[in-house]
């Protein structure tokens, strides 16, 4: 590629990436999430065909993945009876991971996660389980009281708290669970979009002096990158966790 | 007659402005965090689900900003 024509600065057209098939809807986005839909599938089924006391590598791997959404995440946030929520939370913490972790593979390079629709339905999909997990255990009427009305506060205040309760607990949730996702894989690839793209802008001036800052910029990239496999693996656990958390309060017993 | 006039995209200025009150939240909660465990080493391991739960939502708020800077940047 020439130099001159690096496209600097990035911006949110770089996420629309062109279609690969007739009409708009197989994309470089909708290959990935096939992709890690089957890879887990695969790799799963695999790890767990023939189960051994001494486990093999792959089964360590999928024991400890599952232990630890049943564990840490269903057990500690949802209670005793969080261990059947524990297959849903092992599934979503996996994709999430792989999907994330896309942003940072060669080839890849783009997290389909950056697009909100893929976080948009994973946050909905939790939405609508603790919603009706709650709904199932206190009526819709008493999960709609659990969920408003705070308890040990002066009746004066309730026009005021009940709405921003309401507004918190039904409306905010799910928006920002499925934002906080997309924001995170959305900047992190625009950062690392800014770091190499700038880095060969900088060498396409032919300025000696720009070279030298061209080079800390590409160095900056692979630290971002190393950043980016953190966040990818903090946000995969962060949506999850809150996921557990959400369903625990729903089924929690009113105060 | 303007005493002071600001062109150009302000979205970004916008998004530097929101990024304040979470980036004084984000350092609050750890700071509390550092200071419990440094208090009661024991309670590092139970509060660190809290640690990430309250680093979470208050990360939120800067990301919004972020995602409403890029909406806003075009008008």
């Amino acid at each position: 590629m020439n130099l001159a024509e690096v496209p600097f600065p990035p911006s949110v057209e770089d996420f629309f990436l062109p279609s690969l098939a007739a009409g708009y809807w197989v994309t470089k986005f909708t290959l990935m999430i096939w992709l890690a839909t089957a890879a887990l599938i695969v790799f799963f089924l695999l790890a767990y065909r023939n189960p051994k006391l001494v486990p093999s590598r792959a089964q360590w791997m999928v024991e400890s993945i599952y232990g630890f959404a049943r564990d840490s995440i269903s057990r500690d946030l949802i209670g005793p009876e969080g261990r059947k929520f524990a297959p849903y939370l092992a599934t979503l913490f996996s994709f999430i991971i792989v999907t994330n972790i896309f942003g940072i593979i060669p080839f890849l390079q783009v997290s389909p996660n950056s697009h909100i629709a893929f976080p948009a339905v994973l946050a909905i999909i939790s939405y609508v389980l603790y919603l009706y997990v709650g709904i199932r255990k206190h009526g819709l009427g008493g999960y709609l009281k659990k969920a408003t009305i705070t308890p040990g506060v002066p009746w004066v205040i309730y026009p005021l708290l009940v709405p921003i309760e309401f507004f918190t607990n039904l409306v905010n949730r799910p928006l920002t669970l499925a934002v906080r996702l997309f924001a995170n894989m959305f900047a992190g690839h625009l950062i690392l979009l800014v770091f190499t793209l700038g880095g060969f802008a900088l060498f396409a001036t032919g300025n000696f002096f720009y070279f030298a800052v061209g080079g800390v910029s590409l160095i900056f990239a692979i630290v971002m990158t190393i950043f980016e496999f953190g966040i990818a693996l903090l946000q995969a656990y962060v949506f999850v966790m809150l996921a557990g958390f959400y369903i625990g309060d729903a089924l929690e017993e009113s105060h | 007659m303007f005493l002071a006039e600001l062109t150009g995209d302000v979205s970004s200025l916008g998004y530097g402005l929101g990024a304040i009150g979470p980036g004084v939240g984000l350092g609050i909660v750890f700071a509390a965090y550092i200071q419990a465990s440094a208090r009661q080493p024991e309670s590092a391991a139970p509060n660190r689900t809290w640690l990430i739960l309250g680093f979470a939502v208050i990360e939120a708020l800067a990301l919004f900003g972020l995602a409403l800077a890029f909406v806003f940047s075009g008008s």
